[in-house]
């Protein structure tokens, strides 16, 4: 095969090409350069195309002379009104039939003309253009175009139809600067599966009209659509192969190997769908990737059962698709039917069985409990407001023991060499041993302590309210060092290899030498640091006061991304695979793509997302301020289930073995179980 | 665990006596410098003019103890035809790099080595390439190009990315190419469509479903990775990656005393294999 001669095509924008270029390639790859078929532009109502790019393939200038006029008359019958659109072989024009001179009879003519300058291509588009007004003139059915006559004329030949006044869908969406509603959306899908019935099931063989997409689609005034451009339907015989055309970002996976079948217009029609009802043009985005969002991320007004309709026409083999339109049509009369009732967007599956799932136990203490539990050896440690920390039995929820401070305890503790350190109000960081509760040591500071301590390379790292971040020895509680942050410490530090992570009320990420305590570098944001910050794929994650989500490069603190929620991000973010999860004020549980940043999908609670997210299973689970802890899959953020405390959960979930753990401030430590009871 | 050695040895544990480090072990190599590039471009030998456009700008700020570098390593294959492709690949150099150094460059030069800045680097590097995208919209006729940059800060590399120029990343012997190429060729190759072989001789082979200078809206791809010592960065156009298979690259890449002599070599050799498209690469070793 000769190099590639032309330069990068843009696949839906025709380039400039060299004069030459179009006669020493195939037809195949000719009908593939240009956006349109050759010899056929676009039979429009309205006004010239928006895309200015559909100008076909041929290089040369046209002079004015090779259009028709307004004034001219064809055949002594169709006098033309006005240009409507140009292609590169000729043009469509809005033309009055004169036959019938008592009223106004307009039609649409399309013209082709013939160029001297290859007869091999000439002859091609000609068959094309011919192919075309067979087809058509063999249909009827109110949403295809009627056709009128068809004659030569000069070096040129001519279609008339029937003039279709409307708009074409990629018209009104560019107008339209939302999605378009999706009732309208699933009205006209219906419509166009009726048309596609009519034509897969022609006889004696069916039409595959090959070239489905919004620009194909005109809409009348009165709500009706109708399919234009049949330039290069096929009459479809089983076993064929053709050549490799239609629109790319439309068209099905198969048609690239020459195969068109009906079912590649069921899938040409999902892509059109999903264009209408996201936004996205899928001759922007990587091929064949219809499936890999949820459609309720670009518009949440979209149902579960409509995404299902969808995936299934775009399902990239075509056994998997709907067997006929037909069937996609009885799926989407269903969705019409079932639209009159409020849709709920985002809270779309929901597991087999209620939504609601029963504790294996509960505890309760004396007052509020706004911390995350630890699960160790089958215990589970955890601190309430009532100025203790509590250890019971991780099977029944029995008390084994329980310690008592000076201060109420809203830091999380942690567990390392049968130890268990805590931090309470009353400015004492405590080590406790795991099996008595008995004291192991104290380290006193000059705040109070709010921040959780995490022990790494045999040392407790933990912040306060006087400022400082402090390094101690878990075994002796004795000092390495402190560094001064100036402004209170409540986000917990996190630590990966050389460095410890923390934030701080003044707004700053600090990154500090975890053996010296020596700062290797600062970012500064807009509001108070309260999260504590998550290290994975060498970058910290952390959010802030400034409602942002921020992915810190771990080296050197420059921020990668960040992703702006609406409300504090005081929840702290846990990554898992490719994913990242975390809270917000603003009542959503977010999942974003860790490297980039780019939203997967959110749910709304009904209350700010103080609470961290735990990943478990591929389904997480998080608590809000409305009071529920949530169970969400975590590809998708459907719910799994959910169970309402008596009050807000500020803490975060624990999961271990095959219990997850979480407190309330209704003053109950709860325990369910992560898979449903049977 | 070393570091925890070096603590038991540690006589106070106030801040005010920090801990000895470790004397560092002597470098094979002699003091050299940190980020060596080279560049060069090439109009092959099928083409009537080079539509290929780079940009290169290092700087060391050298602190001790350790100088930081920076880098900023771009290159743009235009199309259009002729000067079209020309003009819109330039654009796009001169564009998107005025707006990392104004954003990102400046205030690294102007602020303390511990201070971070404050514009996300993506947000920064996306922005230059929707910078550059709505400056060739302007231009006359239908121009577009593909873009492809990468900011070095010390181990990090950003990189930030539109169309089928390609950033490979070179390490013990092992090329990993870090992009995406926006081609239709390689979507139906990831999807088994077709071979990699077919890719090569495909008709649609050049076809781009993302390029600059196209639209109002443009999705930019961005990348993050860690450099090690002693590895590569490379940049190239595809009149070098669809002429010289990756094992080769390797080859000359490993074999030659600098980047620049390797730049030099890989275009040869591209031309040995016919030279049918113009060829630009940027070769970055990266000795610290």
């Amino acid at each position: 095969m000769p190099p590639s001669e032309g330069r990068k095509g843009l696949l839906h924008r025709i380039k400039v090409a060299q004069p030459s270029q179009e006669t020493s390639e195939e037809p195949s790859r000719e009908s593939l350069e240009t956006e349109r078929p050759p010899g056929l532009p676009p039979l429009r109502g309205s006004v010239p195309p928006t895309d200015q790019g559909a100008s076909g393939l041929s290089g040369h200038v046209r002079s004015e002379d090779e259009f028709l006029s307004p004034g001219d008359t064809l055949q002594d019958r169709y006098e033309i009104r006005k240009f409507i659109s140009k292609g590169g072989m000729g043009a469509v024009y809005l033309a009055r039939d004169t036959r019938f001179p008592k009223v106004e009879k307009l039609v649409a003519v399309k013209e082709m003309i013939r160029t001297i300058r290859d007869s091999v291509t000439s002859r091609i588009s000609l068959e094309t253009f011919e192919r075309e007004a067979n087809i058509v003139a063999s249909l009827n059915h109110s949403a295809i175009p009627k056709v009128f006559d068809y004659f030569h004329h000069e070096r040129r030949v001519y279609l008339v139809l029937e003039y279709i006044e409307g708009t074409d869908l990629e018209s009104l969406l560019t107008e339209m600067d939302y999605p378009l509603p999706k009732e309208r959306v699933v009205d006209w899908a219906i419509q166009t599966c009726d048309v596609l019935s009519y034509l897969h099931n022609h006889k004696p063989n069916p039409i595959v009209f090959r070239d489905m997409k919004p620009s194909n689609i005109m809409l009348r005034h009165d709500g009706s659509i109708v399919l234009i451009d049949f330039g290069i339907a096929k009459i479809f015989h089983e076993g064929k192969r053709g050549t490799m055309i239609g629109t790319e970002g439309y068209s099905p996976p198969e048609q690239y190997r020459g195969i068109s079948e009906p079912r590649g217009d069921i899938y040409a029609l999902g892509a059109t769908l999903h264009h209408l009802l996201t936004r996205r043009d899928p001759r922007k985005e990587p091929p064949f990737t219809f499936n890999d969002h949820p459609i309720s991320a670009f518009n949440p007004s979209v149902t579960a059962e409509l995404q299902a309709i969808l995936s299934r026409a775009l399902a990239y083999e075509m056994e998997d698709r709907y067997p006929s339109a037909h069937e996609m049509k009885l799926d989407l009369l269903k969705v019409a039917r079932a639209s009159d009732r409020p849709p709920s967007a985002i809270i779309s599956q929901v597991s087999s069985g209620s939504d609601e799932r029963e504790p294996t136990w509960y505890f309760t203490c004396e007052d509020e409990i706004r911390t995350t539990p630890v699960v160790y050896e089958h215990g589970v440690y955890f601190g309430a407001y009532d100025n203790s920390l509590y250890s019971l039995e991780a099977a029944t929820g029995k008390e084994r023991w329980k310690y008592s401070t000076d201060g109420g305890i809203v830091s999380s503790p942690c567990v390392w060499n049968e130890t268990v350190f805590f931090g309470s109000e009353d400015q004492i960081l405590y080590a406790v041993y795991v099996r008595t509760g008995r004291i192991v040591w104290t380290c006193p500071t000059n705040g109070r302590i709010r921040s959780s301590p995490k022990p790494e390379y045999d040392h407790i790292f933990f912040g306060s309210d006087d400022h400082h971040l402090y390094a101690v020895s878990a075994k002796s509680g004795q000092e390495l060092w402190r560094f001064d942050a100036e402004a209170p410490i409540r986000s917990s530090p996190a630590i990966a290899g050389e460095y410890i992570i923390f934030g701080c009320d003044d707004g700053a990420v600090y990154a500090l030498d975890v053996q010296s305590g020596e700062l290797r570098w600062k970012y500064q944001t807009g509001r108070a640091v309260q999260s504590s910050p998550t290290v994975a794929h060498d970058m910290a994650y952390v959010g802030s006061g400034d409602s942002s989500l921020y992915a810190l490069d771990l080296e050197n603190g420059w921020p990668l991304w960040r992703y702006r929620t609406k409300g504090r991000v005081i929840s702290s973010p846990v990554v898992s695979g490719n994913m990242i999860f975390f809270g917000s004020n603003d009542h959503h549980v977010y999942a974003a793509d860790a490297r980039t940043g780019a939203l997967v999908w959110k749910y709304a609670t009904k209350g700010p997302v103080v609470s961290s997210p735990q990943v478990h299973n591929e389904a997480v689970y998080i608590g809000s301020a409305d009071g529920h802890l949530y169970s969400l899959a975590a590809k998708t953020g459907n719910l799994l289930w959910r169970f309402e405390t008596g009050g807000p959960i500020t803490g975060s979930p624990a999961v271990s073995g095959a219990m997850v753990y979480v407190g309330s401030a209704d003053h109950t430590m709860y325990a369910f179980p992560t898979e449903p009871a049977d | 665990m070393g570091i925890w050695d070096r603590l038991v040895r540690q006589a106070t544990k106030s801040r005010q006596i920090p801990p000895q480090r470790e004397q560092a072990v002597p470098k094979k190599r002699e003091r050299g410098d940190p980020l060596e590039i080279g560049q060069a471009t090439d109009i092959g030998k099928a083409r009537s003019a080079n539509e290929d456009a780079f940009l290169t700008l290092k700087s060391l700020i050298g602190i001790e103890p350790e100088p930081l570098p920076v880098g900023l390593l771009i290159i743009a294959d235009g199309m259009g035809g002729h000067v079209k492709g020309k003009e819109a690949s330039s654009t796009a150099i001169r564009v998107s790099s005025s707006v990392i150094v104004r954003e990102i460059l400046l205030p690294l030069l102007s602020s303390e080595r511990t201070v971070a800045g404050s514009r996300p680097v993506q947000e920064v590097l996306t922005e230059a390439i929707t910078a550059a995208n709505h400056a060739i919209s302007q231009l006359e006729g239908d121009p577009g190009t593909t873009l492809t940059s990468v900011l070095v800060m010390g181990h990090s590399a950003y990189v930030a990315h539109v169309g089928d120029t390609r950033v490979y990343y070179l390490h013990h012997g092992e090329l990993r190419q870090i992009t995406q190429d926006h081609s239709l060729v390689e979507r139906l190759v990831e999807l088994g469509e077709i071979s990699a072989a077919e890719a090569q001789e495909h008709p649609q082979r050049s076809f781009l479903y993302r390029a600059v200078g196209q639209g109002t809206e443009l999705d930019v791809d961005t990348h993050f990775l860690r450099l090690q010592e002693d590895s590569y960065l490379l940049l190239c156009s595809d009149g070098l990656w669809n002429q010289v298979p990756e094992k080769e690259m390797v080859e000359v890449i490993a074999d030659s005393l600098s980047p620049q002599e390797a730049c030099g070599r890989l275009i040869d050799r591209a031309n040995d294999r016919g030279g049918e498209d113009n060829i630009t690469l940027v070769v970055a070793r990266v000795n610290y």
